[in-house]
């Protein structure tokens, strides 16, 4: 039964009576396929898709991109674009969706029907105001409620999300918002008339882990709140594990296996849902072992061949696979998966490092050298990095300065791997922009090789760029799409004054290297997938044998069971050719898995750095253990007996940080002091220092203590 | 905020003022009034030529630099802006001009621009379907006639309308015709009818143009993801279109329409030639015809002047249309 | 060679297929069947009617203007002295002019010229607008407020009059039309180079051109090399478009005189001069107009359909 009847923050809009009691099924959907036409032929985007969805319940359904599941959303509410073609049944309460017109969903959706979507800020209208929007939501399905009592509701609304001062902030345009703001303000939408099933498309994938684990909460509330049912699509296997009840995988259109939770994390039957759950890195495991690998790539839904599709990748595919698509069967009740070896997998119990190969990598000699006696390649001293801030769209002008990297100390010895991690904003990417720009910081230095970057000139700064490279994130845009890959990765070659024969033999080094083929050298970029482009790059990385390489999110923007090899060829790299890397990320579980040391860094600073193993079992910072305590685990027992950290608001301006500590306005520990010691976090910055003589560990915290967070 | 818009206002003003120069340089050197009195029969005294182009600063014996500073200082001091060659002072030429061409650009530049935008916008909304396909093909074969050809089939349009009429409904010469009758009436319909035709040219000229400007602005609009969200919310794809996807496009829109307007008097120096208005648009055709250096000049920096109010006038439309800009 | 590198993406059933799996959006197609980047253009120009037929009509205006005068028995510069003004007939197909001569042979030669004129601003002003666009927005600082403050000088002072002014006091003679080439193309690259540079300025920040300044490569070849031929779609349609724009300019000038001087001939040029009796004898104005707006029309087409080819988000400028 709705909480909505009892609450009085529902008195503006009537609750409804709910034609379904918990428990039951309210949204059902039978063989959905959805179809689109294109240039290269019809788009088979989803292929036979069921299940039952019933009140109260939370099915995740998750898939790498192209799997079809953000189509099967849209799909649910109808607002596929029009040349979809959509066969099957969706029904809500019995009563088919499918085939009604734009003026018969309309009262479904934003009433029984609600939706959130990924991008909060172009999910908004830019030139109404939040209040505007959430008001109109409530008078299309309520055509009696008043001006006043919609826009009162409306402030609830947000009251209920978590939006502070919710009387001001009703009057606030999207753009005034931060990002996890407009998606609280998203939810209020979304939760306005207490929808029946509430579709969240990836509705944290564009935020940072603090605010994704705020906005989650907020979900979970709203679900609470409104009895709903949710959908949950994502492609985060720990937000899955911390949020579902029942878990749908998709892979090239079709559901491969589906099963609660429990099933899907500890008993998976089909092949792929193993190697995916197997290639993910983990933030509570140290690295011991290489990453098993899912090689290849999802295929084209565009003319698809007969067979299992994941049967390219698949180390167990026989001959029938390869003839016709297994159909969903029963594992067990509730269970089914499917694949052609499923009794064999489950009967088995076959894992996935029994499926999956796990690859040899390259250990470095230099990792028997300790770490004292290495030589520094790169070293920052108190540096810092500051922009004037220019406002106003017409009239710009410097109203200010952003304190983008503060004064950072740290250093990165031979063969080793120095992960960056914090939130956007935090000064990470920049401090990496200032290694590469080899130019004067504004204030402290930078020193690499030895080598103040504020002393070379021209010759020397164009003779060390062949030392220092840089791998980007988006494989993509990192690869200029007029050039074959050949010129690509010969072009630091020939900048660097190489002849026409050497260049020839490294590039096809090269490509080998970073396992390609060499055939492909006269192909162009987009005929690579994403893994492959990133192998292009790195190779460009490599082509002038650098010692240093700084690798801005590398794996980011790939899919997960494309990642792990591209952290593999990394790793063994580094084993290989002794490089050292600077790795930044804000997925802490591929630093834990691949970086020796870390550092934290917060509004510019490091809050804490040291051992990547010490860092992550003994956290000591306050905003180390927040952040690590808001990671999704992809376990969901470990799931359900977490505590949560939530850091309340979000990170202030680099423009305008806080006094003393940086975090001490979001800072869990700092309500707790007593007045005195909170005195001492406001006026007195606190130095980055080691608290325990001997160890690889500093913090910059008057009162940091050691708290497990995992 | 006051600082930062007097600095732009001052650099509009340093660049217009080099345009104007550049101008003069430019006409002083390559125009020729001389010649006009040289065709003259009974050919003149060449002193008195020269005597009368001294008189009115155009005679190219003096230095230019010397002419420029004369021409300048009267400008700025007396806010003089010379004379042609024939004699003609040009602040009363301007002065009267404006008025005509307002007079005849108003109502078709404005029903131009509003039906421009509904055309537009209706058109996006029906993507691909036969009447987009006919509006697509209709204003692009608009937009690539020259005016002047526009203006000519209308003439001959219009004769050969008022041939089977069999009376002089369509008039395309001047402003004003004989009038029959008596009192205010016959003067105000004989005006109109001097009106409709440039009028309705310069209503298809600026239509075509403007809807396909709006018909892409608004596609845009349409393919957006808020658009999406207000579909989700419940409102009908019509209703979201309106009221989300044309408001936003409006946006963009105010920059077109503050240069059309603000352009507008310069713009239509075709229609005005052809349909004998004495607008500022035909007045820069004349004065390069009748070698009229201190003309030439002034309806470029005119024209300049209305460029600069199309910015200002942009960025306050943009103001009052997008809350990013008006409140950051 | 580890046993992972050498068995890694590189080879396996996959690579027969590499695909980039983005079907979560129906609307870019991409190159899912290995259609090459062009194909794909082609194809999608190929879907939109209006621009093949504008294409069609361009390319036999072109031959005609240049094999036309072959074909037919009345040159441009013949006086027929049995015909003065004269209709549409079989012996003049589209009427003579008042001196006699053969409307269709004068519409043909004026359209080689028109065209020729188009092209050549069309491809200078295009030219000089990448460049400069480019490199305001690559070398930023005082080079592009420079650059800048010029376009908007440039865009202040009405070009229809000032080069008007020039062509009056300018040289005559039958290379004057060339003179009209150089001032078109000044006067046609402002605008362009502003769009090239706001497109740079988001191509400057990928991140294939910051690798390129890190690995050490000059600032000028990072624009030659990698700048301009990432911004050439734009480049295509901007000079498409350029066409259109540098005939009507042309013909709009020679229409007052101010352009293409006799005794050269153009299409605006003939619109002038049939434009006096257009409503008596509509023919001498009629022939030539028909052509300059079949001409423009096409360009245009043309354009639009490059731009929805080459640019699935085309129509911006207004993204809100």
């Amino acid at each position: 039964m709705s909480t909505a009847s009892t609450n009085p923050a529902t008195t503006a809009a009537p609750a409804r009576k709910r034609r379904t009691a918990a428990g039951d099924v309210v949204l059902e959907v039978k063989d959905l396929h959805v179809t689109f036409p294109s240039e290269a032929g019809p788009v088979r985007a989803v292929r036979g898709l069921s299940f039952d969805l019933r009140a109260g319940e939370t099915m995740a359904i998750v898939g790498e991109s192209g799997s079809g599941k953000s189509v099967t959303s849209l799909a649910i509410m109808g607002l596929l674009a029009k040349g979809a073609r959509v066969e099957g049944s969706i029904k809500l309460h019995g009563d088919e969706l499918l085939g009604r017109s734009d003026e018969e969903m309309s009262r479904t959706r934003g009433q029984a029907l609600s939706m959130v979507f990924q991008d909060p800020l172009s999910a908004l209208t830019p030139v109404y105001t939040i209040g505007d929007q959430i008001v109109e939501a409530i008078q299309i399905h309520n055509k009696g409620t008043s001006k006043e009592a919609a826009w009162q509701r409306a402030i609830e609304l947000l009251d209920l999300v978590g939006i502070p001062n919710p009387e001001q902030r009703v009057k606030s345009f999207p753009f005034e918002f931060s990002g996890g703001m407009r998606q609280r303000a998203m939810i209020a939408m979304a939760i306005a008339n207490d929808p029946d099933v509430i579709i969240a498309d990836e509705p944290t994938t564009a935020l940072d882990v603090t605010i994704q684990a705020q906005v989650l909460e907020v979900l979970k509330k709203a679900q609470q709140e409104t009895g709903a049912a949710i959908i949950m699509i994502t492609h985060d296997l720990g937000v899955v594990a911390g949020m579902s009840d029942r878990v749908t995988v998709m892979y090239a259109g079709r559901p491969v296996e589906q099963g609660t939770v429990d099933d899907i994390f500890y008993r998976p039957a089909m092949p792929y849902t193993i190697g995916l759950l197997g290639s993910v890195p983990r933030l509570d495991q140290g690295n011991q072992e290489a990453l098993a690998t899912l090689e290849g790539n999802p295929p084209s839904v565009v003319n698809l061949p007969p067979g299992c599709p994941f049967a390219p990748r698949c180390p167990l595919a026989i001959e029938a696979c390869r003839t016709a698509e297994p159909d969903l069967e029963r594992v067990d009740s509730g269970h089914s998966a499917a694949c052609v070896r499923v009794d064999e997998v489950v009967s088995q119990g076959m894992t996935y490092a029994g499926i999956f190969p796990v690859p040899d990598l390259t250990r470095s000699q230099l990792a028997e050298v300790p770490r004292e006696e290495r030589e520094t390649v790169l070293q920052l001293n108190d540096m810092k990095k500051h922009y004037p801030l220019m406002k106003g769209a017409i009239y710009r002008r410097r109203v200010g300065t952003v304190f983008a990297v503060d004064g950072i100390d740290l250093d990165v010895r031979e063969g080793e791997t120095l992960g960056l991690v914090g939130e956007s904003g935090c000064g990470k990417s920049t401090t990496l922009l200032e290694v590469l720009n080899l130019a004067a910081p504004s204030g402290g230095s930078i020193e690499v090789f030895g080598k103040d970057t504020s002393k070379l000139g021209r010759k020397e700064k164009f003779t060390m760029r062949r030392d220092l490279q840089v791998v980007f994130q988006d494989p993509m845009a990192s690869l200029d799409p007029r050039m074959p890959i050949f010129d690509i990765i010969a072009e630091p070659l020939g900048v660097h004054g190489f002849t026409k024969d050497e260049i020839e033999k490294r590039v096809m080094e090269l490509l080998k290297l970073v396992g390609l083929e060499e055939g492909h050298a006269d192909r162009y970029p987009q005929h690579f997938s994403g893994g492959q482009r990133q192998r292009i790059g790195i190779a460009r990385a490599l082509a002038l044998s650098p010692r240093l390489i700084v690798l801005d999110e590398p794996v980011s923007a790939l899919d997960v069971s494309i990642q792990a090899g591209v952290i593999n060829l990394l790793e063994d790299l580094q084993g290989q050719l002794g490089l050292s890397y600077v790795f930044v990320a804000h997925d802490l579980a591929v630093i834990r898995h691949i970086a020796d040391r870390v550092a934290v860094m917060y509004l510019g600073k490091i809050v804490e750095i040291g051992d990547v193993d010490e860092v992550y079992e003994r956290p000591r910072h306050p905003y180390t253990q927040a952040l690590l305590s808001a990671i999704p685990i992809p376990d969901p027992q470990t799931e359900r007996s977490r505590k949560r950290i939530l850091l309340t608001g979000d990170l202030p301006s680099p423009a305008d940080p806080p006094s003393g500590c940086k975090f001490r306005t979001r800072c869990q520990k700092f309500p707790l002091l007593s007045e005195g010691e909170q005195r001492k976090c406001i006026e007195e910055p606190p130095e980055l220092v080691g608290k325990v003589p001997g160890e690889d560990h500093a913090d910059a915290c008057h009162y940091s203590e050691v708290v497990s967070v995992m | 905020m006051i600082g930062y818009v007097l600095r732009r206002l001052a650099n509009y003003i340093v660049l217009l003022f080099v345009a104007v120069s550049l101008t003069y340089v430019l006409a002083a050197t390559q125009l020729n009034p001389r010649s006009l009195f040289l065709m003259r029969n009974p050919p003149l005294d060449p002193r008195s030529i020269e005597s009368m182009l001294l008189s009115r600063n155009l005679s190219e014996n003096v230095p230019l630099w010397e002419r420029y500073w004369t021409w300048l200082t009267n400008v700025l001091t007396k806010w003089d802006w010379g004379q042609s060659p024939m004699g003609a002072v040009v602040n009363d030429e301007i002065g009267a001009r404006i008025w005509v061409s307002l007079r005849l650009l108003l109502i078709g530049t404005m029903l131009g621009l509003v039906l421009g935008v509904a055309i537009g916008a209706w058109a996006a909304t029906r993507q691909y379907k036969i009447s987009d396909r006919v509006i697509t093909v209709l204003t692009l074969l608009v937009v690539s006639t020259p005016a002047f050809v526009i203006g000519h089939v209308s003439q001959i349009l219009a004769t050969d309308a008022n041939r089977r009429l069999g009376y002089q409904f369509f008039e395309f010469i001047g402003e004003t015709g004989a009038i029959h009758g008596e009192g205010w009436w016959p003067v105000l319909a004989d005006r109109l009818q001097h009106l409709l035709l440039p009028t309705v040219v310069l209503m298809l000229l600026g239509l075509a143009s403007m809807s396909r400007i709006q018909r892409n602005l608004m596609l845009d609009a349409l393919g957006s993801d808020f658009v999406r969200t207000a579909r989700a919310k419940g409102l009908r794809e019509n209703k979201a279109v309106m009221k989300h996807a044309l408001r936003t496009a409006l946006i963009p829109t105010a920059t077109y329409v503050a240069f059309t307007v603000a352009t507008m008097f310069v713009g239509a120096t075709y229609t005005e030639k052809i349909f004998g208005f004495r607008g500022m648009g035909a007045y820069g055709i004349d004065t390069i015809q009748g070698q009229d250096i201190h003309g030439v000049v002034a309806v470029t920096a005119f024209a300049g002047v209305c460029v600069l109010v199309g910015a200002v006038l942009s960025d306050i439309f943009v103001a009052i249309l997008d809350p990013r800009v008006r409140l950051s | 060679m580890t046993q992972h590198s050498a068995g890694s993406q590189g080879v396996g059933p996959a690579e027969t297929a590499p695909a980039p799996a983005e079907v979560e959006q129906p609307t870019t197609p991409g190159a899912r069947k290995r259609l090459s980047r062009g194909q794909l253009t082609f194809r999608r120009f190929l879907r939109n009617k209006t621009a093949v037929v504008g294409a069609i009509v361009i390319i036999t205006l072109a031959i005609i203007a240049a094999i036309g005068p072959e074909l037919f028995y009345w040159k441009f510069d013949d006086i027929d002295y049995d015909a003065f003004l004269k209709g549409p007939d079989s012996n003049h197909i589209l009427g003579t002019t008042q001196a006699g001569r053969d409307v269709l042979a004068l519409t043909l030669r004026g359209m080689s010229k028109s065209l020729i004129i188009g092209f050549m601003v069309a491809l200078i002003a295009t030219s000089i607008a990448a460049l400069v666009g480019a490199t305001a927005a690559y070398v930023g600082g005082f080079t592009e407020k420079a650059i800048l403050w010029i376009v908007d000088l440039m865009l202040v002072i009405p070009s229809f009059l000032l080069i008007a002014v020039i062509t009056t006091g300018g040289p005559q003679g039958p290379n004057a039309w060339l003179l009209l080439v150089v001032l078109l193309a000044i006067f046609g690259w402002p605008l362009s180079s502003r769009v090239v540079r706001s497109l740079t300025l988001s191509v400057k920040e990928r991140e294939y051109i910051q690798a390129a300044k890190f690995m050490g490569l000059p600032a000028w070849k990072i624009i030659i090399r990698h700048i301009i031929p990432n911004v050439s779609s734009l480049l295509i349609i901007d000079a498409t478009l350029g066409v259109g724009y540098a005939i009507l300019a042309e013909t709009g000038l020679s229409y007052f005189g101010f352009g293409v001087q006799a005794p050269d001939t153009s299409l605006g040029t003939l619109i002038g001069e049939g434009a006096r009796m257009a409503t008596t004898y509509p023919w001498v104005f009629m022939g030539p107009a028909t052509v300059l707006v079949i001409l423009v029309m096409s360009v245009n087409a043309v354009g639009d359909g490059l731009r929805d080819a080459l640019d699935p988000t085309s129509g911006s400028g207004g993204r809100a």
